[in-house]
């Protein structure tokens, strides 16, 4: 029995052992600034963001680029409270927003309105659309298409996206609170590409053959049309620091900047800011 | 049988009692702290979800919290009743298709199936139980939803996708708590009354369902605990729409899947609302644990002592 007690002791010191190199690893801090930097925001940026950070970590930087998702508003919040060097909005920064944070355009992104290929409809007017967001047009019928209710596919509240959304084309409308709510441009794109008479939004760059772009206000959306402004709902992509950026993330920034990064972009579906840059 | 028993109440077996020295106290201490840290971090939970939510529920009210019907965090106005009519609706939904199905199954794997067919049947629905919610989810998603809006119409997201989803999801936690309240009936029941001539089905309905109905009750709260928790599978085929469903072919939000859908955005007000609506679902599943222990205790009593 004392083996046993003197096992049991073992037992329990390792457990002990065990817990507390937990709670130390665990705790250490992150390395600092420097040496790597972190880019934390917008889903709609994070993807090219980290085709960025790939391209130019393999351009023979030492430092590495982590980059993170979490929404525009988390990012706006990680770079005002520096848990991220670099943030990142897919939606324009309200005015208190601006006054305490550097903010840089990396690009401009469009949003197209999206629906079922099968369904014929050709284009929509922002007033349309609003319509059919607020709940107003309920029907395909009254858009000249088949007597079938609209199934709207709307975003989460806090997504760049929706923030764009809203702003741009529904104004001081509201999104119907019928609308159906997915968390990502993929599932937004899943769900119209499954349903006939579904109608959604997202950004351009991943409008893919399962789905169609439809003309709003005339104009198809395409990055040339974006690229011209006369597309209407154009939102830019953002990174923003607390502080003129140094470092790291100067460097970083520069690179995305530089026509290097921004035929990237443009190779992916967005449009530079770069005016020299894909013309 | 008697033996055994004194020395369990005793609270120390004999050959511990014999040595009873460092050694034994040493591990009952650590033994001690550790359940303790575990009650630790429930209370931290509450206590850090509390005040996270309070803010929000004091700055709208609590009553304009719970009982509000719109939900617009960008215009500052936050009324969950949507989200709790949407658990309610879908807990509701789950359980009528879960519970009967439960059922059913563990009547036939206490009483009916031959040993053998138990053994196998079993740890195959306990198996259920290990299947990720987000793989609930996808099937819900990929099958069920386009089921639903051909079939039944409507945009196929709705109460009752959730609703057959959860179902599926409780059964395995349903059946085996409710399978060992019916094995726990005493034999001498069931021998008493096909004893005096009562077939095998109503010596089920009459004996044995009464007979275990505490263990029954409690596994049904438990799967109504689990399915008003669960998030991702039913984000996938809820829909999400901030709305009192109308029908089972309405699109319906959850409290659970309200968190997690903005959480990732959600800052300020908007953040401690989120809290807010964790605090109003921990009011909700602690009031169903209570009256969980609650029946059980109460009916556990009563069978000590069966009415003659």
């Amino acid at each position: 029995m004392g083996k046993g007690g003197l096992t049991w002791r073992w037992f329990c010191a390792g457990l002990a052992l065990v817990a507390l190199t937990g709670l130390v690893v665990g705790c250490r801090r992150a390395p600092a600034a420097g040496a790597s930097i972190t880019l934390a925001g917008s889903t709609s940026v994070q993807p090219f963001a980290e085709l960025l950070a790939e391209d130019y970590m393999s351009k023979g930087g030492k430092q590495s680029v982590n980059v993170q998702g979490g929404g525009s508003s988390a990012g706006i919040q990680a770079a005002e409270t520096g848990a991220a060097q670099i943030g990142m909005s897919s939606r324009e920064l309200k005015p208190d927003e601006k006054a305490v944070l550097y903010q840089f355009p990396i690009a401009h992104d469009a949003i197209a309105i999206i629906v079922n290929p099968t369904n014929h409809l050709d284009g929509l007017t922002s007033a349309q659309v609003r319509g059919i967001f607020s709940g107003v047009i309920r029907n395909w019928k009254d858009l000249g298409g088949p007597d079938k209710a609209i199934t709207v596919i709307s975003r989460e509240e806090g997504s760049g996206t929706r923030g764009s959304f809203d702003e741009m084309i529904m104004k001081d409308a509201e999104v119907s609170p019928a609308a159906l709510v997915q968390d990502s441009n993929g599932s937004v794109r899943e769900t119209v590409a499954g349903d006939p008479y579904a109608i959604g939004y997202l950004s351009l760059g991943l409008v893919d053959p399962r789905v169609r772009a439809v003309k709003l206000d005339g104009v198809e959306a395409t990055l040339a049309t974006a690229r011209s402004k006369e597309y209407p709902v154009v939102r830019p992509f953002l990174f923003l620091t607390k502080a003129e950026p140094t470092g790291t993330a100067k460097d970083f920034i520069d690179y995305v900047l530089s026509p290097e990064g921004q035929k990237i972009l443009l190779r992916e579906g967005l449009v530079p800011v770069d005016p020299n840059v894909g013309q | 049988m008697s033996e055994e028993g004194r020395v369990t109440r005793e609270g120390h077996p004999k050959r511990g009692r014999r040595r009873a020295g460092l050694s034994e106290r040493g591990v009952e201490r650590v033994l001690t702290v550790v359940a303790l840290s575990a009650i630790g971090v429930l209370g931290l939970i509450t206590v850090f979800i509390f005040i996270g939510g309070l803010p929000a529920i004091a700055k709208t009210g609590l009553w304009a919290f719970v009982s509000g019907h719109k939900w617009a965090p960008g215009r500052g106005v936050f009324g969950i009743f949507p989200m709790i009519m949407g658990s309610l609706w879908v807990t509701i939904g789950a359980l009528a298709i879960g519970v009967p199905l439960s059922l059913a199954c563990a009547i036939f794997l206490a009483e009916v199936a031959p040993p053998k067919t138990a053994r196998v049947i079993k740890p195959a629905i306990e198996l259920l139980a290990g299947i990720p919610s987000v793989i609930y989810g996808f099937m819900g998603l990929v099958i069920l939803v386009p089921l639903i809006r051909t079939h039944l119409g409507g945009p196929g997201f709705s109460v009752l996708a959730s609703s057959v989803v959860l179902g599926i999801m409780i059964l395995p936690t349903v059946i085996s708590i409710s399978y060992d309240a019916m094995k726990a009936v005493p034999e001498a029941y069931r021998d008493g009354s096909l004893a005096l001539g009562a077939t095998k089905w109503q010596t089920i309905v009459m004996v044995l369902l009464p007979a275990a109905r505490s263990g029954i009750l409690a596994a049904i709260i438990l799967g109504m605990g689990r399915a008003i928790g669960e998030t991702m599978a039913v984000i996938m085929v809820a829909g999400n729409a901030t709305m009192v469903p109308g029908s089972l072919l309405d699109p319906v939000r959850t409290l659970t899947s309200n968190i997690a859908l903005e959480m990732g955005y959600a800052a300020g007000t908007h953040r401690a609302a989120l809290f807010g609506t964790g605090v109003i679902l921990f009011v909700i599943i602690m009031l169903l644990s209570i009256l969980a222990s609650f029946t059980t205790t109460a009916r556990g009593k009563a069978k000590v002592n069966p009415k003659p």
